[in-house]
């Protein structure tokens, strides 16, 4: 029987993510440190650790646990976190709502910029504005993003008091304060994506004009622009989004230098914590729940692959 | 087109901004944003052990019986006073009247019995377990007399009734204190946005004199350079314990702010494990106390602020002796001394230094003292409290290691014969036993005196300093401790001044 292209995704989707829990699990427990030596500390007695490791189920075979935790994780359950004393289910929307506009924020900022960028490059090779891109790129690349935020507080909080230095207020206080306080660590995020971006849009799009139905367009004398939106752009997006979509995943996780820096409760953050104290229940459920998401990012970018270019769609 | 939609995107945005530049850069003068660098996990002091759980809550949320002023005095709480016994044996407290926690439920002696036999019973995961260890029986003859009897005396129990694991919690809200914490303090919780802040309020209804403040917010902010962003932006108006000694200096010269330099019990240490060859001998571990000169590890470590100490004792705490003479910093003795141990030509060792800067400095300066004597000091990271905790505290997998020790009055911990020193004295036991078992004053900090001299001769670690607390607030705000004589931020003296 042959699998429809989809259906197959979908398939390698859930086996994955049974490999990746049982992965987690197994490195999570063989990682050193006991969440409750850590709860109480050096004066901590015999008799005071075995009362913390049973109320924290740590007393439980690994089976049991790595199968409870799987079976709660079916039901929607993803545990109480061991520091918090909250669900983890909980822990995790809250930061969603910080770190998934955060991104979305900074992925479609960096786009717009790169995009651009990338196009007027390849509008003027080899001329200046050409040159000025790769300057930019160069740079961008190679400034840190929290060191950027800095700069940026420094700037634009301490120095001009046009927003605050740190925190998140939260969408409960409006929107505007909310979207104000991710404006500069959208941007510090941003940028080294643009700079990245604009490299790969530039090599992608000029690849593309170097293909017959480009020279066609030309010959048939279409204007530049028109040539660049509606034949260069669309067939050359393929490698773009698929960057895109690495970059998107990335910002999810990999926001925490910059969420240090302006104190923002994100879920970078939650893991980084999570870690430090052994909160085991965190670490494991959202790293499950990130797996999952960037396998989803993924999927989904795959399946808009398959939209975008026909013969992907057969089967191979 | 194109220009039109920019323009007046960027009409739109300068509008936003013009608009937010004009909220107040400070909070009205009864609210007060306090930084601290770490969340706490929960907020329950008497199920766990980190230091932030009672700065939040301790004095602010939580009473105990008994608290200590800035001096690190016991001062009358929840208890108005006490009797105790001639033989030391029974402590009767007289508990203040009409004292309600949060949720209504009155303060009674029945509140201390079922506090007290909560922290020592066999499902207790308080972090101190061992204060309630001499207690035999908690007795409620009035709803206003609690009587505490020993197995043994205990010369410290007023001062262990005055720690956050101490504080008195009532049986209908215990369990979910962690999350929901309910006290008798001059503060009640509101709200805690999990990885941005919790909020105080003022409890209307407390007993004694109101705080001043109405609103408190506590924000974790664990960058240093985003600490003194928030700071100088306007968005804390205090931090009470900033960790960047380094940018502290701008703080002290700047003159919207009050700055303070005051004490902690917090010792840095770096222990030797005596179970092991060469730290075994006496005189290799005195060898390296004298190749080290504190002011300068205090210098590159810490910027110059600390003070150097001689043995495992705050200056701050009661009883203190400045024991910095005992083995002061003489290379030439130090080698000497090394030669006559048997390692003329010094020896190699590795160091396993928590992530922390001012441990990882210090470390980085003792290598390069201790390389003067012909020791070699391997720098090994070892992550704290994890890592740390498993590989040398429970493991004893080591041969140095360096610490801050944040408890105060914990030089117990030396007659301890499982703690990661391996340093076995029965002099010093003998010393630390009297002191536990003594209820005068004077006599028990003459017998800690006694204690802290062995360790300035025997070395079981090397005494480096007592770290400052650097504290920064808005030069209006007042009322702020400078010294910190157990983890807590008293939020009751507060007030903002113009």
């Amino acid at each position: 029987m042959i699998l429809s292209p989809v259906l197959r995704r979908l398939l390698v989707f859930a086996a994955t993510l049974l490999a990746a829990s049982l992965a987690i699990f197994i490195v999570m427990d063989v990682l050193p440190g006991d969440p409750a030596a850590i709860m109480l500390g050096t004066s901590a007695r015999p008799d005071t650790l075995a009362a913390m490791h049973h109320q924290l189920g740590l007393d439980r075979p690994a089976t049991v646990r790595y199968l409870s935790w799987l079976g709660g994780m079916l039901r929607g359950d993803f545990g109480t976190s061991i520091t918090y004393g909250v669900p983890v289910s909980r822990l995790f929307a809250d930061r969603l709502a910080l770190t998934l506009p955060l991104a979305l924020l900074a992925v479609v900022g960096s786009t717009l910029v790169a995009l651009g960028l990338g196009m007027a490059a390849v509008a003027r090779l080899g001329r200046a504005t050409d040159h000025a891109v790769a300057v930019f790129s160069q740079l961008g690349i190679a400034v840190p993003d929290f060191w950027l935020g800095l700069i940026l507080i420094l700037c634009f909080a301490t120095g001009l008091h046009w927003f605050s230095a740190i925190g998140f207020p939260g969408w409960s206080g409006g929107f505007f304060p909310a979207l104000k306080a991710l404006l500069l660590p959208a941007v510090a995020l941003a940028v080294p994506q643009a700079a990245v971006l604009s490299r790969v849009t530039r090599a992608a799009l000029l690849e593309v004009t170097h293909q017959d139905f480009v020279r066609t367009a030309r010959a048939k004398g279409l204007r530049g622009s028109t040539i660049m939106l509606r034949h260069v752009l669309p067939n050359g997006l393929v490698p773009v989004l698929t960057i895109v979509g690495l970059q998107f995943s990335f910002l999810i996780a990999g926001a925490v230098l910059v969420e240090n820096v302006f104190a923002l409760p994100g879920l970078g953050r939650l893991v980084y914590q999570a870690l430090a104290q052994r909160d085991l229940v965190v670490i494991r459920s959202v790293t499950m729940l990130f797996a999952a998401f960037v396998m989803l990012v993924n999927l989904a970018v795959d399946l808009a692959g398959l939209l975008l270019d026909p013969r992907l769609r057969a089967a191979r | 087109m194109l220009f039109r939609i920019v323009a007046r995107a960027a009409l739109v945005a300068a509008a936003f901004l013009a608009a937010s530049a004009m909220e107040p850069a400070f909070a009205a003068r009864t609210a007060v944003v306090v930084g601290i660098s770490s969340e706490p996990p929960g907020l329950d002091p008497t199920v766990a052990a980190p230091a932030t759980i009672r700065e939040l809550t301790l004095w602010n949320v939580y009473e105990g019986l008994v608290r200590l002023d800035e001096k690190g005095d016991v001062q009358p709480l929840l208890a108005r006073d006490w009797t105790i016994s001639p033989d030391g044996l029974t402590y009767t407290f007289h508990l203040r009247p009409n004292v309600h926690f949060h949720n209504g439920v009155a303060f009674d002696s029945g509140v201390v019995k079922f506090t007290l036999d909560r922290a020592r019973g066999t499902d207790s995961t308080n972090a101190q377990k061992q204060f309630f260890e001499p207690i035999d029986r908690i007795e409620t003859p009035d709803p206003l007399t609690a009587v505490i009897v020993l197995k043994k005396p205990a010369g410290n129990l007023l001062y262990w009734l005055a720690w956050g694991d101490s504080v008195m919690v009532e049986p209908k809200s215990a369990a979910t204190d962690r999350t929901d914490p309910v006290g008798t303090g001059p503060f009640r919780f509101r709200d805690w946005a999990r990885g941005d802040h919790v909020d105080l309020v003022a409890n209307p209804d407390y007993w004694g004199a109101k705080p001043e403040l109405q609103t408190v917010t506590f924000r974790f902010i664990s960058d240093a350079q985003a600490q003194a962003a928030a700071l100088k932006a306007g968005d804390i108006q205090v931090f009470p314990d900033f960790l960047a000694p380094e940018l502290f200096g701008d703080f002290q010269k700047d003159k919207r702010f009050g700055a303070q330099v005051g004490t902690t019990s917090r010792k840095v240490v770096a222990g030797m494990n005596a179970a092991r060859k060469p730290f075994d001998d006496v005189r290799v571990r005195q060898a390296l106390m004298q190749a080290v000169d504190r002011k300068a590890v205090i210098e590159g470590a810490y910027s110059g602020f600390g003070t150097p100490i001689g043995s495992h004792y705050a200056p701050s705490d009661p009883g203190y002796v400045d024991l910095t003479g005992v083995l002061p910093y003489d290379p030439a003795k130090a080698k000497a001394l090394l030669a006559e141990a048997g390692y003329p030509n010094g020896f190699t060792a590795t160091i396993k230094v928590p992530q922390w800067s001012e441990t990882t400095r210090s470390a980085e300066i003792l290598q390069a003292m201790l390389a003067q004597i012909g020791v070699t000091l391997n720098i090994v990271s070892s992550e704290f409290p994890a890592q740390w905790l498993q590989d040398v505290f429970k493991g004893g997998n080591f041969e140095m290691t360096i610490i801050d020790h944040a408890e105060p009055m914990d030089i117990g911990i030396y007659a301890r014969p499982d703690y990661y020193f391996h340093y076995r004295n029965p002099a010093f036991d003998d010393v630390i036993g009297k002191a536990e078992a003594t209820a005068d004053a004077g006599a028990r900090n003459a017998l800690y005196g006694d204690a802290q001299t062995i360790l300035a001769h025997d070395v079981p670690a090397l005494y480096l300093f007592d770290l400052p607390r650097l504290s920064i607030a808005d030069a209006r705000l007042k009322g702020l401790w400078k010294n910190e004589p157990i983890p807590s931020i008293n939020l009751a003296d507060l007030r903002w001044e113009d």
